[in-house]
């Protein structure tokens, strides 16, 4: 099976921004100014310092608008989503020392996942891990028996980052509000692509990270909102008022400021244009090649998030062959991580081995274009069928399964 | 991104025979779609000769693991049965100019597949000894399974110790955590620090995990000169070079002072995060060579000569 000679666009087919995004120029102007001419510490009595911090609280702003908060001072920066969640439930987790129990999903993301099992073995933390159906939507029955007053804080993701599956997170703040729990968000995946108003919502705490909105790496935010008892993880100097010590670090601040911004002014775009190119994309894939499904739920998801599982190949050999035409993508395979087994967010909804080996992540951006879903749409049936031609489990001439057992494995 | 190199990547995008062989008289069939890959080997031996006359595969798996099947075949095509079985799943890696440690797995389904074959073509029962667990040191690609065989064989107790008899933990240091973890639970389950009966040659498969050179007394190490020393330096990172290459990088010797052994390492793996692991990797080699302990330092460490 050979796959058409398309010429590959210049820069690339990135479909890879659940990942990351490219820093928008727009963004890196407002921050280049920060490094050589506004390069002085806010904290300092002088013009130098006070220009920098008048930066900051711009940015701090134009985050507020994004989320919905009602106040500037609930955002704390920090260095991304990973520090946020950590920062998040460590502490709440000392404001509330007598509360032993943590309410999570099976599907979080290691930042929160790989916490919890630490506070579970080192901290004797009880860990309840809420299941997801096979369309990867929380088991709501589960939660509801998990939430009690012994819980100290909740903390599910509001959309996922594998599959793009949402979680009604203003339902699921309410049921932990009512047992006394604090609620936490990790919206790494969501923000800007979902409207928000935090200051009439029961989420107490929220996660976002700046390289998934087009603001450089390295940096992120919680939402804390007002009158919540909140622990300090860094200690140290009286930065962001005494919740995270550290000099700001005031070019990527203000990168995610302008970032936040422009995450407002495109949230429309992105709610349809790029939802209708991520549907066409969708559409032409499952029409042009048999054995795939789209993992997750594909009525209440991401608009920027398609995942596709092709069966019976694996998912790094597709990502080297998209590669080689230019389409960056992402795998749920066990193989592109390094670990032995493949995603656990493929693994909770029950996808079987057949096909969670070959779930293959497209995630668009504002970027993308028309022409570069055109581009993948061509390719992506070739590369589907030549993988398949080398597979065990695929009977060639009948476009279809075969039964492949091996004794030893 | 995985760092592979050209002959994986020639053996990936235009893979060497491929497909059904419908004249097979010996198939080996390993792996699962549980595990991630699996592999089908298909042979044509001569009954006469024992020459393998021809040699197919079909693989389910990442872009080293059907590069590693078509290695294999063509490794394999034209000899006979008895010199195939002499290869082992290293021999496959070095075809393919080295593999990525968490890929090595890949070169041994190639082996165990070709095993199976000519289990299969000689009509024998073939057991499977490849234990599969949490890969826990990367470095080195040791898995849960190994360093839990090496801590109840040997009566291990420290991290230390798992380092000398299986090498996990002794690069970047990052899974000394979980090494640990493995350690106490073993230790848990067998009795806490009651070391366990000492090693009886044979009675596991244990030849995999031969202790590491013990550290050696200064006294028993053989003096060299310094001629010979310096030389016996410059051979070790000669040595050490095409494996660094490949990553895109470089090692140059820079002085040597005393017990202190200033490199340089250039390209690739100046600034990047390995460097150190890098450094260490060159430490051990070296300290085997001589015999004797040396630190390997960056030059850019090196004092300043007055005048």
């Amino acid at each position: 099976m050979t796959i058409p000679n398309v010429t590959v666009p210049n820069r690339g087919v990135y479909l890879d921004n659940n990942a990351t995004t490219r820093v928008d120029p727009d963004v890196l102007a407002e921050m280049l100014p920060l490094f050589t001419e506004h390069f002085g510490n806010p904290s300092s009595m002088h013009a130098f310092g006070a220009a920098v911090g008048g930066k900051i609280e711009w940015a701090r702003k134009q985050v507020q608008a994004l989320l919905g908060a009602a106040h500037d001072s609930e955002i704390i920066f920090t260095s991304g989503g990973t520090e946020s969640d950590n920062t998040a439930i460590l502490s709440i987790i000392e404001a509330y020392p007598k509360k032993r129990e943590i309410v999570t999903s099976v599907v979080e993301h290691p930042a929160v996942l790989a916490l919890c099992d630490y506070l579970e073995k080192k901290r004797d933390y009880k860990i309840h891990r809420i299941p997801v159906d096979n369309r990867g939507d929380l088991d709501i029955d589960a939660y509801r028996a998990a939430l009690s007053d012994q819980v100290a804080i909740v903390s599910i993701m509001w959309a996922n980052n594998e599959t793009g599956t949402i979680f009604p997170i203003e339902e699921l703040a309410q049921m932990a509000k009512a047992v006394g729990a604090v609620f936490h968000t990790d919206a790494v995946q969501a923000v800007g692509k979902i409207p928000m108003k935090l200051a009439d919502s029961a989420v107490d705490m929220l996660s976002l990270s700046g390289h998934k909105l087009h603001a450089p790496k390295g940096i992120g935010a919680l939402y804390v909102k007002r009158g919540l008892r909140f622990r300090p993880m860094l200690r140290g100097g009286h930065q962001e008022r005494s919740r995270r010590a550290g000099t700001e670090n005031a070019p990527a601040i203000v990168g995610l400021g302008a970032a936040a911004h422009l995450a407002l002014t495109h949230m429309g775009e992105e709610n349809t244009r790029v939802k209708a190119q991520r549907d066409r994309l969708e559409q032409a894939i499952l029409a042009a090649v048999p054995a795939c499904f789209v993992t997750g739920n594909p009525e209440h998801r991401l608009p920027n998030t398609c995942n596709i599982a092709f069966e019976f190949i694996e998912g790094e050999a597709i990502l080297l062959l998209l590669n080689e035409q230019g389409i960056a993508a992402s795998s749920g395979s066990a193989c592109t991580s390094g670990s032995l087994e493949p995603s656990h967010v493929m693994r909770a909804m029950g996808v079987p081995y057949t096909a969670a080996h070959g779930a293959t992540r497209f995630s668009l951006s504002r970027d993308t274009t028309d022409a570069e879903i055109d581009h993948v749409i061509a390719v992506v049936p070739g590369i589907i069928a030549k993988l398949r031609s080398l597979s065990p489990y695929w009977e060639q001439g009948a476009a279809k399964p075969k039964e492949f057992a091996p004794v030893y494995s | 991104m995985w760092n592979y190199t050209d002959k994986v990547k020639e053996h990936f995008f235009n893979p060497k025979n491929s497909g059904v062989l419908e004249t097979a008289n010996a198939v080996g069939e390993v792996g699962s779609i549980t595990c991630g890959d699996a592999l089908r080997l298909m042979l044509k031996v001569d009954p006469d000769t024992q020459i393998i006359q021809d040699a197919k595969f079909q693989t389910f798996g990442c872009g080293s693991a059907i590069a590693s099947s078509s290695a294999l075949t063509e490794m394999i095509i034209g000899k006979t049965v008895d010199e195939a079985l002499v290869l082992t799943n290293r021999d496959i890696a070095e075809y393919l100019g080295g593999l990525p440690p968490e890929k090595m797995h890949c070169s041994v389904m190639g082996a165990e597949a070709l095993r199976a074959a000519i289990a299969n073509y000689k009509g024998e029962e073939w057991v499977d000894d490849h234990e599969e667990g949490e890969l826990i040191c990367k470095c080195f690609g040791v898995d849960a399974a190994m360093i839990e065989r090496a801590v109840t064989v040997n009566g291990l107790t420290s991290l230390e110790e798992v380092t000398h008899y299986t090498k996990a933990g002794g690069s970047c240091q990052t899974c000394h955590e979980k090494i640990e973890e493995v350690l106490e639970a073993v230790m848990a389950k067998t009795g806490a620090l009651k070391p366990a009966a000492k090693h009886t040659p044979g009675t596991v498969g244990l030849d995999a995990i031969k202790p590491l050179p013990a550290k050696p007394e200064p006294a028993a190490a053989p003096k060299l000169t310094n001629v010979q020393r310096m030389q016996a330096i410059m051979g070790a990172i000669e040595e050490m070079r095409p494996q660094i290459q490949r990553d895109g990088g470089d090692v140059e010797l820079v002085d040597i002072d005393g017990k202190d052994i200033y490199v340089r390492l250039t390209g690739a793996c100046s600034g990047c995060s390995q460097s150190a692991g890098t450094m260490m990797g060159v430490q051990m080699k070296l300290v085997e060579a001589l015999g004797e302990f040396v630190r390997v330092k960056p030059a850019s460490l090196m004092p300043a000569h007055a005048g």
